[in-house]
């Protein structure tokens, strides 16, 4: 047999391999009665985020357009009610998960990058025996501890204050904000995969350490990193929550915490009850589904944890 | 607060020992003592350093925020940039808020025009009071539903408490509030709707403390519910890790009664990470506080930084941001010395 066959042969043997690997995860996660609730809910989630045009019209959320009641209860027309200008609470909420996930899922994005990257390089040079690296190492994670230590809230609030409200300025905010656990994380399961033979073997035959992060560690945390980001989008999200109800939120982008905020701000109990239940109801499930999903993951990829 | 964020504070609780332990190397523990306490020293001084540059550096003129809104010449505009030392190389002027800030002199409130030290100071006690309360009472109310639910796990108690707990968890804080706030404030009257004191000052001695205590059942009942979530998942899963340890089937082997393997063996052991936990979780009970007191108006820390905000007034809110820092950071050294002198295993390691 030539060469070229082989390597072929071999490759489709590991496409083969990581499919059934795949069809594993899932025969296990489907077991899984809290994580298949809340892929459910999640996936609904979306398809309302998404469908938002189809299901109400976003000439509804422009005040000047709203002609219903103001503070009215539920209504053929409104089966939430309506809000102080006489809006929809149906249409502000549709609208309003557009906002609210992608925030969190942005965010969560940034957070993601920013700290698997830190946990990468200083699990890789830390795991080295130069001085340098260990120096590099220990510099990564005395920011990070930093990061961790300084409150989130006032940080948060600082960093929003200053550089104005907006969309850009809260996904970045909540973002560089909140990537410290996930580096943590990442930097101990690097540790425990620079200790295996395979990277001293990468090593002696000359890989670099890009080669090295990329193609050998990443893979391999690769997995935790998912259950980890599913876990911070929850976070992410009610930060976001926390902020707009603040007023650190974009006004004209309204999500639902900013809806809270609207609630709040012109009376709480005056008006339609609805228009305060609705949004924190709808952020009480997607929190929990996300944790239920990546509580599921975890419980998947870490056997040790399923038997809680 | 969320998930995320107290999963970094778990990764700092288990890996407390093993940085103990890298500093020990054969020194004793007063070595170990001021290596905490330094590192900590360090931590507050890059706060001060950002706390800095923020505000120093990115709204470009101070002078400006200060006069806002009245027309000044450009001879007066400078006038007051030298006398708050602003033509100043930055290291200089770097150098002269750390003096100020080490004598307590944190600048001048844009709403009050009084003292920041003072707007704080008057803030301070308020803030402690609601933060304090309710830390004592979700802990010592979430480490006993975590034990009664790690013990049995599975059972009908660690079922329902589980489930209550992962919705509370995934509740902003301040929403909560305003529904508490609706139904006893609002609807049934059984409590005031904010503030600390009744209109006239609530009375004095045993009236004024009664007042005092009536406002504060609403605001301290949020932040305890929201927090008795977290120390109650954490105390379950660490009573859980233990369950199949040695010593217990020892204590068992040795003929004790359930209750006394429970409270004698294997509590004080799964203690410790919620020790941590509860120290460390004081940041996110700060943020708690923020929106808490901004829902019930109640005159703290949190109120402050909110109005602070809204305004904007700059040297309050940077006051208020150094001090919760500074708090969050003594929590985390005192947490690390506790946890030094509890724990054997991380004195000896």
């Amino acid at each position: 047999m030539t060469a070229p066959t082989a390597t072929t042969a071999g490759a489709r043997r590991v496409g083969h391999s990581r499919g059934q690997a795949l069809a594993r995860f899932w025969v296990r996660y489907r077991k899984d009665r809290g994580g298949m609730t809340g892929l459910a809910v999640l996936l609904f989630m979306i398809v309302v985020a998404l469908a938002a045009p189809l299901l109400a019209s976003s000439r509804g959320l422009n005040p000047i357009f709203a002609t219903y009641p103001a503070n009215a209860g539920p209504g053929w027309h409104y089966p939430l009610g309506t809000d102080a200008d006489g809006r929809s609470v149906l249409t502000e909420l549709i609208w309003g998960s557009r906002i609210s996930l992608l925030i969190g899922f942005a965010a969560t994005l940034l957070s993601m990058v920013i700290g698997a990257l830190i946990g990468i390089v200083a699990g890789h040079f830390g795991a080295l025996n130069g001085w340098l690296g260990r120096q590099t190492d220990n510099l990564l994670m005395r920011i990070t501890d930093w990061f961790l230590v300084v409150p989130f809230l006032p940080l948060a609030i600082v960093l929003a204050r200053t550089l104005g409200p907006s969309l850009h300025v809260i996904i970045f905010v909540i973002g560089i904000t909140s990537w410290p656990g996930t580096a943590r994380i990442i930097r101990a399961q690097a540790l425990a995969v620079e200790a295996r033979p395979y990277l001293e073997r990468a090593r002696v035959l000359g890989a670099g350490h890009w080669h090295q992060m990329v193609k050998h560690v990443l893979p391999n945390v690769m997995p935790l990193l998912l259950a980890n980001t599913i876990l911070t989008v929850a976070g992410t999200i009610l930060s976001e929550t926390t902020l707009s109800f603040l007023g650190l939120g974009d006004p004209t982008r309204a999500s639902w915490g900013e809806m809270l905020n609207a609630a709040f701000s012109s009376g709480v109990g005056t008006g339609n009850v609805f228009w305060l239940l609705a949004p924190g109801i709808a952020i009480i499930v997607v929190v929990m589904a996300f944790t239920l999903v990546g509580h599921a993951l975890e419980a998947v990829l870490n056997p040790k944890l399923r038997e809680r | 607060m969320s998930d995320a964020i107290s999963g970094g504070t778990l990764a700092v609780a288990h890996e407390l020992p093993d940085r103990a332990g890298a500093s020990r190397a054969g020194a004793g523990l007063i070595k170990l003592l001021s290596i905490k306490i330094s590192s900590a020293l360090v931590t507050l001084f890059f706060v001060l350093a950002f706390n800095f540059f923020l505000f120093r550096v990115l709204p470009a003129d101070p002078a400006r925020n200060l006069v806002r809104g009245s027309t000044l010449t450009a001879a007066q505009m400078a006038a007051i940039n030298r006398t708050f030392g602003i033509g100043l190389p930055l290291p200089e002027q770097f150098w002269n808020y750390l003096i100020q800030t080490i004598h307590g002199n944190l600048g001048i409130s844009f709403q009050y025009h009084i003292p920041v030290s003072q707007v704080i100071g008057a803030a301070l006690w308020p803030t402690i009071l609601l933060v304090g309360s309710s830390t004592v009472l979700s802990t010592i109310i979430g480490v006993q539903m975590g034990i009664r639910a790690g013990w049995n796990r599975g059972g009908g108690f660690d079922r329902i408490s589980t489930a209550i707990n992962n919705t509370l968890y995934a509740m902003p804080d301040f929403w909560l509030g305003m529904v508490l706030l609706i139904v006893f404030a609002s609807k049934w009257a059984l409590f005031p709707a904010g503030g600390m004191h009744s209109f006239g000052g609530g009375g004095t001695g045993w009236h004024g403390l009664v007042d005092l205590l009536w406002h504060l059942v609403l605001p301290a009942s949020v932040l305890t519910l929201v927090y008795l979530a977290e120390y109650s998942l954490v105390m379950r899963s660490s009573l859980i890790d233990e369950l199949g340890s040695d010593y217990l089937l020892t204590a068992r082997a040795k003929g004790l009664r359930d209750t006394m393997v429970r409270r004698r063996h294997a509590v004080p052991n799964a203690l410790l990470p919620s020790i941590t936990l509860i120290m460390l979780n004081l940041g996110f009970v700060i943020s708690g506080a923020i929106t808490t007191e901004t829902v019930f108006s109640w005159p703290g820390l949190g109120l402050a930084s909110y109005n602070a905000l809204n305004y904007p007034d700059y040297p309050v809110l940077e006051g208020a941001f150094l001090l919760f820092s500074a708090a969050v950071i003594a929590a985390n050294l005192i947490a690390d010395l506790l946890l030094t002198v509890l724990d054997p295993r991380v004195r000896q390691a």
